[in-house]
């Protein structure tokens, strides 16, 4: 069972009273998108070995979204942060480059 | 015979004589003993039958690698399946019986396996059961249904209670040998809060059944004065009878605590889960040693070297009167010492390595017992169920006797294996030690925190792969450092002072001897439990399964209920030898939680009954119940009527009198289920335009409006009225199950995507109750409660106004999921019974009845209402419904809209939503039943070209109705389509939705 850290209360809550929400930062479809940007959007995700971003709610707390930079292999958390931003903040990225380097340009 | 020697075992009281019985039989032991021991106590060797080829087993370990010993504890209903004798300590009047034979444990037909054993080779379920299609239903099913799985399930529910527990601690110290406890004692004495598990009853491990000196005294009676000291600490928890058996992410760990096993009390507490994130873990359990495989490996009386070493010094148990040892390494000569010490006789002892003179070869020579080296067993004669006699052959030849003999028992040792089961579960690795001849952990990979540091779990001790006690000591004292560092103590560390011991590397092979022959390989096992052999193994490299967790899966190997304690090492390495690859390069299997089998109850703990997933229940639940509710349990866990029972009333009956009385004069009905979202802000109208198919925005204050909710493929995924409150508001009414869900879905749009829109929404539907009054007589009976102006002017249909109802503030919205005039009052949910009581008392002279969610059912059917759940299953398009006239053509965009416009979507033949008549008005279509096309589809199966989706009995119409979605339905009305239905084929007739009342006269009568 995860623990993660909601940017919201600030505390370390178990997986149990969150909800997963899939890839952070997806772009919506537009109703002008190709069919194929369109199926992109709406079938196709990444499933990174190495550092995910992805969308938590902490459901039975605060019920706000927030996203967790973890990699899928050992779990590791190198940030979490409230979803409202196009990417990942600085502080995250550098947390990434500095423990993993290399990783952090594929993630992107 | 293995019988009870007259002296010693140091865990029975001889004093304390226990009747216990096994398969019927009265047998007795003493406390202290182990079902296991009890059994051999009474000459009991033949314990079960195997899995596949039942062929007779007896105990081969005496802990939890045990892989033959299980059985079935209990009798009747009550009984308890799979248990291992190993781990069941004996009490009065336990009964406990033997698995996987029929008729009797010694007279067994499935045994008929084994002799037919070249038929069930590796893959046997993958490639007989392919084709024909046919047989796999008739005939292999039901077979392997009979003859696989291990015990029987109980029949009754199980009384026992059990619970979970939470802990918070500094360090989890995981089993309770010498390792374990020196870490421990280090860590509380330097302040840290230590909680000891050990899994067995006694606590000092393999130390205290092995003798030995530390500090200058006994090495059992030094863990008992340390054991006293822990037990005392203030810093210091102990469970024993407690099994950590899961790391799971982020440091979570789960252990089993057998609470009342041992002794059972029915109904009492039986066992504890133990819930924790410890700061620091220390994994100091032990090693497991591994057998060694030679034709007919697996006869009773043939067992681990220290399962025997266990029996005796624990137990006092004789095995035989002469028993042979074959070793690959040093621990199995305590056996034979111990053995001999015991005044028993090791007629020969096979060192399957080189001559060599290491400390424990000359202390064997001393005690006068023979050793012939670079000799093992190719092989044992048996009779009636009993090994005879071995024979012996070079370690390094085909198994050419040189010679045989004789002996009851059979000590093995194929070298031992780090139990290193938690630290690979916490996804730390394993790397193979070649001068250790096993699996250890790479201390290099090992488990991570969340934060990324690698510091928080340790193995000590023989689970480091330090098997001598000196080795043992020091590494201890190594990982009491660690752990300082990681929880920032300071302190003394004092190592115990131990003897230096002089060990020799074990040999690394298993195969016995080395170039054991095809025929010798197809009965030489691997796994016991699962029944894999050497051939098995040679099977599937034969057929391409190279990689390890391929094989695992194509032969089983390791996946029974042991999880290959005994085996997984040794089928490594022999498919490592065939392949020509070094063990380095060999990746071992993953282990999995749980180490020992955890029963499911403990797992549910007291989530179980009424708690296992409690309902929520409206404030008139109290009402519905006295007045014989029928209950269902509907989404969201609410419980709602599904009809109301008069007596001796069937549901069928019941619910066909409760919708034919909305139709005719008057019905009530409890909606405060439904959910109700509060939408607010400036952007409020803007956001429900993005939410919902239609257009919200321009709804008029005191309207309500239908809408459809759509995820971004376009499906439909709830509906629901939403009335406008005031200029800013609005009030979304949901399903019942789908207000978490809905509330969620509108959150995560606003915080996630337009989180500038300025917008709140708040999950009102707790907060009021909601009652609906519908029928031709709803307007006069509301009358009789003083209600003004709720006529037709006052009041149009798909309006809402604030009114006062008696005493009660209301809100009344005239909407209609029945097509009979209808109001729906919602009030602060406490007063919800009450004025629902009032209504009711109102209501008699107009006959007035409560109605279920069937009859609510059967009343929008009748209409051709579709049901979220019932006519959309998340593949179905509110286009597919003909409800083409909610979905917004002006909108530029909505959720959906991009994704309904997919040419799956808009394809010609999609099946679409109509009316479906029986022919035969009194057949009812079952739900789901298929409407068979022309030829057939790219499978080769009858073409379908549609579904029933709804089906009830109309009893306004005194026939059968349904809905459905068919190919080109609505063009097609008059059609007839045949279903296929269990009971034969049904046809029926295409016709309008709408079964009753298509003109909408009702709705204001
Ligand atoms: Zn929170």
């Amino acid at each position: 069972m995860l623990r993660l850290k909601c940017p919201y209360c600030g505390q370390m809550v178990d997986e149990t009273e969150l909800t997963p929400g899939g890839e952070a930062h997806l772009k919506r479809a537009t109703q002008n998108s190709s069919d194929d940007e369109l199926l992109d959007y709406l079938f196709n995700r990444r499933n990174p070995k190495g550092v995910h971003f992805e969308r938590w709610r902490h459901t039975f707390g605060c019920g706000k979204w927030f996203v967790v930079a973890r990699c899928t292999v050992t779990h590791e958390v190198f940030g979490v942060y409230k979803a409202q931003t196009l990417k990942p903040p600085k502080s995250v990225v550098d947390a990434i480059a500095n423990r993993r380097g290399h990783e952090t340009q594929e993630s992107q | 015979m293995s019988t009870r020697l007259v002296e010693g075992g140091r865990c029975i009281d001889r004093r304390q004589v226990v009747k216990f019985q096994f398969n019927g039989k009265q047998m007795s032991g003493f406390a202290g003993d182990s079902l296991a021991s009890a059994l051999l106590a009474n000459d009991q060797h033949l314990i079960g039958r195997s899995f596949k080829y039942h062929r007779p087993r007896g105990l081969v370990a005496s802990g939890p690698e045990e892989p033959n010993g299980l059985v079935t504890v209990g009798e009747g209903p009550s009984i308890e399946p799979n248990r291992q004798a190993t781990m069941i300590e004996l009490y009065e009047g336990l009964t406990a019986s033997s698995q996987n034979h029929f008729p009797s444990l010694e007279w067994d037909v499935g045994a008929v396996a084994d002799l037919a054993s070249r038929f069930l080779p590796a893959g046997f379920y993958y490639k007989s059961f392919m084709r024909p299609r046919r047989a796999w239903e008739f005939l292999f099913e039901p077979m392997i249904r009979r003859a696989a799985g291990l015990g029987r399930l109980p029949r009754h529910q199980d009384e026992s209670i059990y619970e979970h527990f939470y802990v918070h601690i500094d360090l989890l110290v995981v089993g309770g040998g010498v390792a374990g406890l020196t870490v421990a004692k280090a860590a509380a004495d330097a302040g840290a809060r230590v909680l000891i598990v050990e899994q067995m009853p006694h606590w000092g491990g393999r130390t205290s059944v092995d003798s030995g000196m530390i500090d200058g005294i006994d090495a059992a009676e030094w863990v008992n004065q340390l054991i006293d000291e822990l037990a005392s600490h203030q810093q210091v928890s102990m469970l024993n009878r407690t099994t950590a058996f899961g790391v799971y992410d982020h440091s979570y760990v789960l252990a089993l605590e057998r609470v009342e096993d041992h002794a059972p009390i029915s109904g009492a507490l039986r066992q504890r889960m133990w819930r924790m994130r410890p700061k620091c873990m220390v994994i100091a359990t032990g090693a497991i040693e591994r057998p060694l495989c030679f034709q007919d490996n697996d006869r009773p009386g043939v067992m681990l070297a220290s399962g025997i070493r266990d029996y005796l010094k624990n137990f006092a148990i004789s095995t035989g009167d002469r028993t042979v040892v074959a070793l690959n390494n040093d621990d199995g000569y305590k056996t034979a010492m111990a053995l001999a010490k015991a005044g028993l006789e090791v007629p020969v002892i096979l060192d399957s390595r080189r001559p060599n003179d290491g400390d424990l070869t000359q202390q064997v020579r001393d005690l006068g017992i023979k050793i012939e080296f670079g000799r093992t067993v190719s092989s044992v004669n048996q009779s009636k169920g009993r090994i005879r006699s071995v024979r012996i052959c070079s370690q390094v030849g085909e198994g050419a006797t040189l010679h045989e003999v004789d002996c009851e028992s059979l000590a093995v040792s194929g070298g031992w294996s780090p139990s290193a089961h938690l630290w690979s579960q916490g996804s730390g690795k394993l790397i193979w030690d070649e001068a250790l001849s096993a699996f250890r952990p790479d201390l290099k990979r090992p488990p991570l925190q969340d934060d990324g540091s690698h510091n928080w779990a340790f193995t000590a001790g023989a689970a480091s792969g330090c098997l001598p006690l000196d080795q043992t000591l020091d590494d201890a004292c190594d990982v009491a450092r660690a752990v300082f560092k990681r929880l920032a103590l300071s302190g003394k560390i004092v190592r115990p002072e131990v003897e230096r011991e002089k060990a020799e590397p074990p040999a690394s092979t298993c195969l016995s001897p080395s170039g054991i022959k095809k025929k010798a390989r197809a009965k030489a096992w691997v796994d016991f439990q699962n029944d894999v052999k050497v051939s098995d193994l040679d099977l599937a490299l034969q057929e391409g399964y190279m990689s390890s967790e391929h094989a695992k899966r194509y032969t089983t190997l390791g996946m029974a209920t042991d999880q290959g304690k005994l085996s997984n090492v040794n089928g490594l390495m022999i498919m490592a030898e065939s392949r020509g690859v070094e063990m380095s390069e060999v990746s071992p299997t993953t282990f999995r939680p749980p180490y020992t089998p955890v029963t499911l109850g403990a797992i549910a703990g007291d989530a179980r009954g009424s708690l296992f997933k409690p309902y929520r229940k409206t404030n008139i639940d109290e009402w519905h119940d006295k007045n014989g509710a029928y209950w269902e349990r509907v989404g969201a866990d609410w419980r709602r009527p599904f009809c109301y029972l008069k007596d001796g009333e069937k549901v069928r009956e019941a619910v066909d009198r409760e919708a034919l009385r909305v139709r005719q004069t008057v019905g009530i009905f409890d909606s405060s289920s439904l959910g109700k979202i509060w939408v607010s802000g400036p952007d409020a109208g803007r956001f429900l335009d993005m939410l919902y198919t239609g257009v919200m925005s321009t709804l008029p204050i005191g309207r309500c409006r239908y809408g459809l909710m759509c995820n971004e493929n376009g499906f439909l995924i709830d509906d629901g009225v939403v009335a406008r409150i005031d200029e800013t508001s609005f009030l979304c009414h949901t399903t019942t199950g789908g207000s978490d869900y809905i509330h969620g879905w509108m959150e995560d749009w606003l915080q996630c995507e337009w989180w500038n829109w300025k917008v709140y929404t708040a999950n009102l539907t707790e907060q009021f109750a909601q009652i609906v009054v519908a029928g031709p007589e709803a307007r006069k009976l509301l009358g009789k409660l003083n209600i003004s102006d709720i006529d037709a002017a006052s009041l149009p249909f798909m309006s809402w106004a604030d009114r006062q109802v008696g005493a009660f503030k209301t809100r009344i919205f005239r909407v209609s999921f029945s097509g009979e005039l209808s109001f729906e009052i919602a009030l602060p949910a406490d007063q919800g019974a009450e004025l629902w009581r009032q209504i009711y008392a109102a209501g008699q002279e107009f006959d007035i009845e409560p109605y279920g969610t069937e009859a609510l059912h059967v009343l929008r059917a009748e209409k051709g209402f579709v049901m979220i759940g019932e006519e959309t299953d998340g593949t179905v398009t509110p286009q597919d419904l003909g409800l083409d006239w909610a979905v917004s053509k002006k909108k530029n965009d909505f959720l959906g809209k991009r994704g309904q416009k997919r040419p799956c979507l808009t394809h010609s033949d999609r099946w679409k939503f109509v009316g479906l008549e029986t022919v035969e008005a009194r057949a009812k279509l079952p739900v789901g039943a298929l409407a068979l096309g022309v030829g057939l589809d790219s499978h080769g199966f009858s073409k379908s070209i549609g579904r029933v989706t709804s089906s009830y009995h109309s009893p306004i119409l005194n026939r059968t109705i349904a809905l459905g979605l068919v190919e080109n339905g609505p063009q097609r009305r008059g059609d007839i389509l045949q279903f296929s239905t269990e009971a034969g084929p049904v046809n029926a007739r295409i016709v309008s939705p709408v079964f009753y009342d298509p003109e909408g006269t009702q709705l204001n009568a």
